[in-house]
């Protein structure tokens, strides 16, 4: 009920907003920019990724380039945007040819497009997709991050701290624009039935190597639930820095029986040269700083977003993996079922044999 | 037929004719009534009326109660599958309630630890639960969690706070998080006194447990007081606690500190037994304990921003010391002799 009457309060805030997603050529964006495109409320969508989509859109227009191109002021202007979603913040190195050029697409990218909403006289707000491992991860964090918690084991390389810079690019657009409504997401790790992520790699692996010793917590967010705040964002005024993650926590050990994987415990030290290697044969692209995050583990309070958008994932950590494993038809090796029925004989044996023995002594004893 | 039931398996009151076959045939219950007459109410089908049913017997499983294999069973399977909960900071209560059968026989058999003052420990809600740290490695924190946890009328886990050392540690890492510690942090601290719970620190930290056999149970530095700060802001009770006995686990003789400066650890300790006797070294000594609870102290009656009075939390500070010391000295008069 609720949700409904807001979706209706909702699409009148959007009547004729122009809206342009960055990064709209991969998952997420395109499911948002398809999620908009049902709006008639909303004027126009203006897409702009280095590739194909891989959603199929409708009337999106699609800009095929990239965000470092000084063309996007142009399109901003032409394109008369009021709302920009800057979702082009990416973690995978190898699909845009190595760390440097994703650091260039994150970091020099983000500050071009700021500078474009700097100039332009439409844009009034601006939403950005960041990332929980803003937070890095470490064995002397809190075990829970706010989003005003400094940030402790700042991370120094790759992805992390890409999204670092971009986070400061965005509070210094936000110091010289402050009449920009600007709302940043840092997202836990996305999870889902349609979303592929270094993530869902890692957990269809048919062993899942962990670092020995170590069993940290996890915490994902539902896709589903990432495109809701990110709507919410864009239709209701919530300026300001949100962790969007689901409730609940699980052990990464957890997490792999559920997908009814088995464990493959790899001494710490081997680690990072088995990340990379695995990453050069193509079979996962895991960035060896993200490994931090699967040694020590990281969980965000989300209660932020909870109390200021009124809305609570609706999808738990544990929920979202378990569409995860139906969607992606995870063929398991331990089901819930096959654990249930294996109990079960396993208690028949037993009792059988219990009134075997039984039988024997009485028989004895006469 | 009728079955043949032995005497022990009857209700109460229920005692056997010697001879069943008349009561079989009149259609009455074969027991006897408490004051020895033969029962005169109608039989059900077992030839025993409704108050006098035998009991039905428990299946067994070898020595077991079937009943609780199959809860093992069942605790397996969930386990296996990972259908079980972990709070946000990774405390897995099921995994702790099973260490604490193995845990409880180490301190009640091999410590023999008599436990004081478990009413003062709140029975709910939030508190701050402050001990004394010795004996090398921090058993001394555990033996108290699990004390709490098995003695206390309510069970309560005791939430500690450790060093970030321990998490950085394999294995140990892990299982201090399933045990609901975490680190010793003020959010992590002020989240869990918010959320209710019992949360155990040791001031004295490394200085505490690492500290020499001479200096046996002389309380170190209480830090610069950030307990007392974390208890004011959260308005939450202090609970002073004594634990003797633990000194006398590890005794260490000498700190090698070249050899913690290798290792990247605050200190390494020799004792009689470690690192001579290699891995047998690491059994701790049989020593007798007495853990004390000491009064709780009232935080919440200072106002909201006196956790910034450097005066009082100076004062709280000393105070909880001196407590602890005080019961520390008494239960050592007490206990006499360390060792049998």
């Amino acid at each position: 009920m609720t949700s409904f009457s807001a979706a209706r309060l909702g699409s009148a805030a959007l009547m004729g907003r122009r809206i342009l997603i960055t990064g709209v050529s991969r998952y997420l964006g395109g499911k948002l920019a398809h999620r908009l495109e049902r709006d008639p409320d909303v004027e126009a969508i203006v897409g702009v990724g280095e590739s194909e989509p891989e959603v199929d859109l409708e009337r999106t227009e699609y800009v095929r380039m990239d965000i470092r191109n000084p063309l996007v002021v142009k399109v901003i202007q032409t394109a008369e945007v009021d709302t920009v979603v800057h979702m082009n913040v990416i973690s995978t190195p190898t699909r845009v040819g190595g760390p440097s050029a994703m650091k260039e697409i994150n970091v020099i990218g983000t500050l071009q497009l700021f500078a474009a909403c700097q100039k332009s006289p439409t844009v009034q707000r601006v939403v950005m997709k960041s990332t929980t491992a803003v937070y890095g991860a470490g064995p002397g964090d809190p075990a829970v991050f706010t989003e005003d918690m400094g940030l402790h084991s700042a991370p120094v390389s790759g992805y992390a701290k890409d999204a670092v810079e971009v986070e400061q690019a965005a509070r210094d657009f936000g110091r010289r624009r402050p009449d920009v409504l600007l709302t940043v997401f840092r997202f836990a790790n996305f999870m889902g039935s349609g979303i592929e992520t270094p993530l869902t790699r890692y957990f269809s692996l048919p062993a899942v190597p962990t670092a020995l010793g170590f069993d940290p917590r996890i915490q994902l967010v539902h896709e589903d639930d990432a495109i809701e705040a990110l709507d919410r964002a864009i239709r209701e005024d919530h300026p300001g820095i949100f962790n969007v993650a689901a409730d609940g926590v699980l052990l990464l050990s957890q997490a792999i029986r559920i997908c009814g994987r088995f464990p493959l415990p790899v001494p710490l030290p081997l680690a990072t040269p088995l990340a990379s290697a695995m990453g050069r044969i193509g079979v996962i692209d895991f960035p060896s700083d993200q490994l931090q995050y699967l040694v020590y583990g990281r969980v965000a309070d989300n209660r932020r977003l909870k109390e200021r958008f009124g809305y609570t994932a609706r999808y738990t950590t544990r929920q979202a993996l378990n569409d995860f494993v139906a969607g992606h038809r995870l063929r398991r090796f331990v089901t819930p079922d096959r654990a249930e029925r294996w109990e079960q004989e396993l208690y028949d044996i037993l009792r059988r044999r219990g009134r075997t023995e039984r039988a024997a002594i009485s028989s004895g004893t006469a | 037929m009728a079955q043949v039931i032995p005497f022990d398996q009857r209700r109460e009151g229920a005692r056997a004719i010697p001879s069943p076959s008349t009561a079989v045939e009149s259609g009455l219950c074969q027991a006897l009534t408490a004051r020895g007459r033969p029962c005169r109410n109608r039989a059900l089908a077992n030839e025993f009326c409704r108050v006098h049913q035998p009991p039905v017997p428990v299946e067994r499983i070898g020595p077991f109660d079937a009943g609780r294999v199959r809860d093992v069973l069942d605790l397996l399977r969930r386990r296996a599958i990972g259908e079980y909960t972990v709070d946000e900071f990774g405390f897995d209560p099921e995994f702790t309630e099973a260490l604490l059968l193995l845990v409880k026989l180490l301190y009640q058999s091999y410590w023999r630890a008599e436990w004081i003052g478990l009413g003062n420990v709140p029975s709910k809600g939030a508190a701050l639960v402050v001990g004394n740290h010795a004996g090398t490695l921090p058993i001394d924190a555990l033996v108290m969690m699990f004390g709490v946890l098995g003695e206390h009328p309510e069970h309560r886990h005791v939430r500690l706070l450790a060093a970030d050392l321990a998490f950085r540690l394999p294995f140990i890492g892990p299982i201090a998080r399933k045990m609901g510690s975490t680190l010793a942090c003020d959010e992590d601290a002020l989240r869990l006194l918010g959320a209710g719970e019992l949360v155990g620190v040791f001031p004295e930290g490394y200085k505490g447990v690492g500290k020499g056999w001479k200096n046996r149970y002389k309380l170190q530095r209480f830090g610069r007081g950030g307990f007392v700060q974390i208890a004011l802001r959260a308005g939450v009770p202090i609970v002073p606690v004594a634990i003797v006995g633990s000194e006398e686990i590890y005794p260490m003789i000498y700190n090698a500190r070249i050899l913690a400066q290798i290792g990247g650890l605050p200190y390494f300790p020799i004792t009689p037994t470690f690192p001579w006797l290699g891995p047998l070294g690491l059994i701790p000594l049989p020593s007798k304990w007495i853990v004390e609870f000491g009064e709780p102290i009232r935080t919440d009656s200072f106002g909201a921003d006196a956790w910034q009075d450097a005066m009082l939390v100076f004062e709280l500070t000393d105070r909880v010391r001196h407590t602890i010391q005080e019961m520390l000295f008494e239960n050592l008069m007490r206990r006499g002799r360390a060792f049998l």
